[in-house]
């Protein structure tokens, strides 16, 4: 009985993993697989010859590099404001006690709850009179503001594994509070920050919702929105190509997520225990 | 004084005013540039939304609209579409979230229990939550395909039909979609949970074994009592995320075949932005908010009242 334990799990563990990965390796087979061969009955996984063509034609197409530029700019603003304004909020979050501590959490906690479908008819309405609905420097707005719950929540769980005593020992030396922040609480935050930012940014550069709604003209289209342009309608673009550019959207956000691995179980896991 | 200087007990506020206020300031000087777009950006928003429902808005370039009472609820009583969207949201949803959960439970159990291929399997099992939704759904849309898809050349291969059109077909469709959102959602729950089962002292488990108790029995008297209030926690998270997903579905079937897979959020959104009713829209999303914080009030209220049934026995 025993001894067929362990290779039942190891079934079990090759079925997840077939299941996780192989919507992966199909994209990416078909991304070198030439419009033939994608367009043939014959199924299987390796090309029979390798067609990098696909991604030279996806980064042709057009819109494709444009919009590329634009996620890029929309992720990168919003992940650099919300750390710049996350980081001091979260520190009094984590080192207050009472109601402003209470108050933080619980609205951290409802923002999970918050029905995006109900706030996104007035945030286009406000974003319109001040002008920003259709424009990247509104919808980083909004990106900033929608990922500063989770940095909140990251970040104070870093403030809060932060010995107390070190600031003190700071403070005994005459330093200002500011000074204690810059100089003792600011570095050692430095890994928490990193991981807060790195996942920010694929937050931004995945999403979706927001973009499609608050983005009306092309130029403007961040990479999400082209991509989806290209599956239906007027810019239906090609199996290999589409793929392709799929999967060239896909590559930042994994790297980086490859890099948070550890983070992101600590991080949660430093932010609930506090909690 | 050092203490009082780094750590603002509210005590000390009494002693020292006029330090107290000083530290108050500084507080407040801190939270500010967080609180500024959080107020304008979102809850501003949802206090203006809640307006909208009661107005009958359009989204018009110069809107002129009215105070309409409850009647988009009155009208939203008769749509019969959008009640059957709201089943259909809420089989995706409870789909999604239950199958999350036990693939996620089945998959971090065998991440704990010491097997070679970890290091890959925990790689693997960030990609879909790292991935774009669109990217996601433009990788499915190519699995289902209906001709030279894997998923019908592999049933083909072992003697089932291999002619089903995933995505198009009505009886399919919603159930194909649910899968997609299980292979989405599944990381996140599993790598919570892992870190969950990682905390349960090995001395428990070593103890019920010794005592004679199976796997089974293990699982059922030390693990799972023990991850219960994380389970509470990752599904009450799931169920609104699930709820309030969008990207995918639109995507993947924009609501077809024929309404198949219109969840509420979809609904809405074509409702505000199709038609333009933005006032009606408004109404439907106030219904959902409804809904779904009823339905999690019940649930976790049944969750609390299990835990405290468990500690007094």
């Amino acid at each position: 009985m025993r001894t067929l334990v362990r290779p039942a799990q190891y079934v079990a563990l090759a079925l997840y993993i077939l299941f996780l990965g192989f919507p992966l390796l199909w994209l990416i087979s078909a991304s070198v697989k030439s419009s033939g061969e994608l367009n043939s009955l014959t199924v299987s996984l390796l090309p029979s010859e390798w067609h990098w063509d696909n991604y030279t034609e996806a980064l042709e197409k057009q819109g494709l590099v444009r919009s590329a530029a634009n996620s890029l700019i929309v992720a990168l603003a919003s992940t650099a404001l919300s750390v710049v304004i996350a980081v001091p909020a979260s520190y009094v979050l984590a080192r207050l006690k009472g109601k402003v501590r209470a108050a933080g959490v619980g609205w951290i906690l409802v923002s999970q709850v918050f029905p995006v479908v109900l706030i996104i008819l007035p945030l286009y309405l406000i974003l319109r009179t001040l002008g920003l609905a259709d424009n990247l420097a509104g919808l980083t707005l909004v990106h900033t503001t929608y990922m500063l719950p989770f940095a909140l929540w990251m970040l104070q769980g870093y403030v809060a594994a932060i010995p107390v005593e070190l600031e003190e020992a700071g403070a005994v030396d005459g330093a200002s509070r500011l000074t204690v922040l810059r100089t003792i609480v600011f570095p050692l935050l430095a890994p928490g920050v990193a991981a807060t930012a790195m996942f920010s940014f694929v937050s931004s550069w995945n999403e979706f919702f927001f973009a499609l709604v608050l983005l009306q003209s092309p130029e403007n289209y961040t990479l999400p929105i082209t991509l989806n342009m290209f599956v239906g309608g007027e810019g239906k673009v090609a199996l290999g190509p589409l793929a392709a550019g799929a999967v060239l959207a896909a590559i930042p956000s994994i790297v980086f997520f490859s890099i948070l691995r550890r983070k992101l179980t600590s991080g949660l896991m430093a932010g609930a225990v506090k909690g | 004084m050092t203490a009082t200087l780094t750590r603002p007990a509210p005590t000390t506020g009494k002693k020292k005013p006029a330090l107290a206020r000083s530290r108050r300031r500084e507080a407040i000087g801190l939270v500010l540039p967080s609180l500024i777009p959080i107020l304008v950006l979102s809850v501003a928003p949802l206090v203006v939304g809640i307006f909208l429902a009661f107005t009958d808005a359009r989204l018009v370039r110069h809107p002129d609209y009215g105070f309409a009472g409850v009647d988009n609820f009155t009208k939203l009583v008769g749509n019969d579409l959008f009640w059957d969207s709201l089943r259909i949201g809420m089989i995706w949803t409870v789909g999604v979230t239950l199958l999350q959960l036990a693939a996620a439970m089945g998959l971090a159990l065998l991440l704990n229990s010491g097997l070679r291929l970890q290091g890959l399997t925990r790689v693997l099992a960030l990609v879909p939550w790292a991935m774009p939704p669109v990217v996601v759904a433009i990788m499915w849309q190519m699995i289902y395909s209906a001709n030279g898809g894997p998923l019908n050349a592999f049933l083909g291969s072992v003697g089932l039909p291999d002619d089903i059109n995933w995505l198009g077909d009505f009886s399919v469709a919603l159930p194909a979609v649910i899968v997609v959102g299980v292979w989405v959602g599944m990381p996140q729950t599993t790598v919570t949970l892992l870190a969950g089962l990682q905390q349960i002292p090995a001395e428990l488990q070593e103890a019920a074994a010794m005592d004679g108790a199976g796997a089974w029995r293990r699982f059922t008297a030390v693990t799972w009592p023990s991850l219960r209030p994380i389970v509470t926690s990752i599904t009450s998270l799931n169920f609104i995320w699930n709820f309030n997903s969008f990207s995918l579905v639109y995507v993947l079937t924009a609501g077809g075949p024929g309404g198949k897979t219109m969840v509420p959020v979809l609904f809405i959104y074509l409702e505000a932005f199709k038609n333009r009713e933005i006032g009606y829209a408004a109404a439907m999303g106030l219904v959902l908010v409804v809904v779904v914080v009823l339905i999690l009030a019940v649930y976790l209220r049944s969750q609390f009242r299990d835990d405290r049934a468990v500690k007094g026995r």
